[in-house]
């Protein structure tokens, strides 16, 4: 950890990391909500109607950054596990903790809107279909993550199964990506590729892209407000949070 | 990294590293079983079921959608573009991104004479997202 700057090794202390994050938190709702209202006012309102789908593709602004993040969170949540299991850092428990109900909320937000964009396209809201089906098994993983923490009531114990349970569970996340590469499925192949040609026309990326880095830096301040939360928790019986609710620290 | 510590790291890059190969290969040896839906190859060679619904997939080929003069009944062809193609026959409201030229799924039975009847007819969209006036700009562009 010696690597890191000063100001980034002060918040693995449960103490500074509660006092210093709560500044971020406050900009990180601005700027989320900020951003989520101009991208999807201009996907809604600013934006023409696709050639094929018409208006219904517009759900797309929504759909395709709580999809992209419903991912992101669960492999962070796997990192976390890893640095657990090896470190045993206390903030990485912290971190799952905060972050399985952000993931889990995620998902059903993709799953959700998936319906609902699909039932004007493809005609019906749910198919047994590969990438969706992943996605659903997504979601049970997170609930798993969940609930995991509530039947253990050894928290050691909890953490550790905890972690197996999220660096087995980030299998899914490369069979979710490349399930409509390997397997015939209703779902279209990704548009965004990190390294390749975006299959989306460019007045349609400025909204898009807005969607996805509000949702997240939202999803970023959500987790680190329910880090915060987690903390506080875990620590009740500390000089330090009982001088802060007495006020001093404030 | 102390020695403890690059253990427990690489008993988790094991746990992991193992859990994903061994997944990998399931779900490749149960590709068919997993893919949404036969491919026209597949239904013209006859390597499909035919006791039960199953669903498949191809391009609804260009200038084969005839509707029925009364009713709701339409036939199509559906391909794969390189040599397999087979009939349609379904009885419905067809959805509205059902195009020529365009993916679709049909659910439904493959009867004795290779004609698939359909009791859902899906359409499936491509990862492309233009306005519609682009296609038009794109033409009048002068070198």
């Amino acid at each position: 950890m010696k690597f890191l700057p000063s100001w980034m090794q002060r918040l693995a202390s449960p103490q500074y990391f509660f006092l210093d994050v709560k500044v971020w938190i406050v900009w990180l709702y601005v700027l989320g909500v900020v951003g989520l209202l101009v991208g999807s006012i201009w996907g809604l309102a600013f934006v023409p109607a696709e050639r094929l789908q018409g208006d219904s593709f517009r759900i797309m602004f929504v759909h395709v950054p709580v999809a992209i993040f419903a991912q992101i969170v669960y492999i962070s949540i796997a990192v976390a596990g890893v640095v657990h299991l090896v470190w045993k850092l206390k903030m990485a428990d912290v971190y799952m903790a905060a972050a399985a109900p952000v993931g889990f909320w995620l998902t059903a937000l993709a799953l959700g809107s998936g319906m609902i964009w699909g039932m004007p396209t493809w005609g019906t809201p749910w198919e047994w279909d590969a990438r969706i089906v992943t996605t659903f098994i997504l979601l049970i993983l997170y609930l798993g993550l969940i609930v995991l923490r509530q039947v253990i009531p050894n928290p050691a114990r909890a953490t550790f199964a905890l972690s197996i349970l999220a660096i087995v569970g980030a299998i899914n996340i490369p069979i979710i990506k490349y399930s409509v590469v390997w397997f015939e499925t209703l779902h279209q192949p990704a548009s965004i590729e990190l390294f390749g040609e975006i299959s989306i026309d460019a007045i349609y990326r400025f909204p898009l892209f807005t969607n996805i880095a509000s949702v997240f830096i939202l999803t970023a301040g959500i987790i680190l407000a329910n880090m915060r939360f987690e903390t506080i928790v875990r620590n009740a019986s500390k000089t330090w949070v009982r001088s802060w609710i007495q006020g001093r620290d404030r | 990294m102390k020695p403890h510590r690059r253990r427990r790291l690489s008993i988790v890059l094991f746990l992991f590293i193992g859990g994903l190969t061994t997944v990998l290969i399931t779900i490749f040896a149960l590709k068919n079983y997993i893919n949404h839906y036969y491919l026209p190859d597949q239904i013209v060679s006859g390597d499909v079921p035919t006791e039960r619904t199953i669903r498949a997939g191809g391009m609804v080929k260009k200038g084969s959608v005839a509707h029925d003069s009364t009713g709701l009944g339409v036939t199509f062809d559906l391909t794969d573009r390189v040599n397999s193609t087979f009939s349609v026959r379904f009885e419905g409201i067809l959805p509205s991104l059902f195009r020529e030229g365009e993916g679709t799924v049909v659910v439904g039975r493959l009867n004795d004479d290779g004609v698939f009847n359909a009791t859902r007819v899906l359409a499936k969209h491509d990862e492309n997202y233009e306005p519609p006036e682009l296609k038009g700009m794109v033409e009048h562009v002068d070198p």
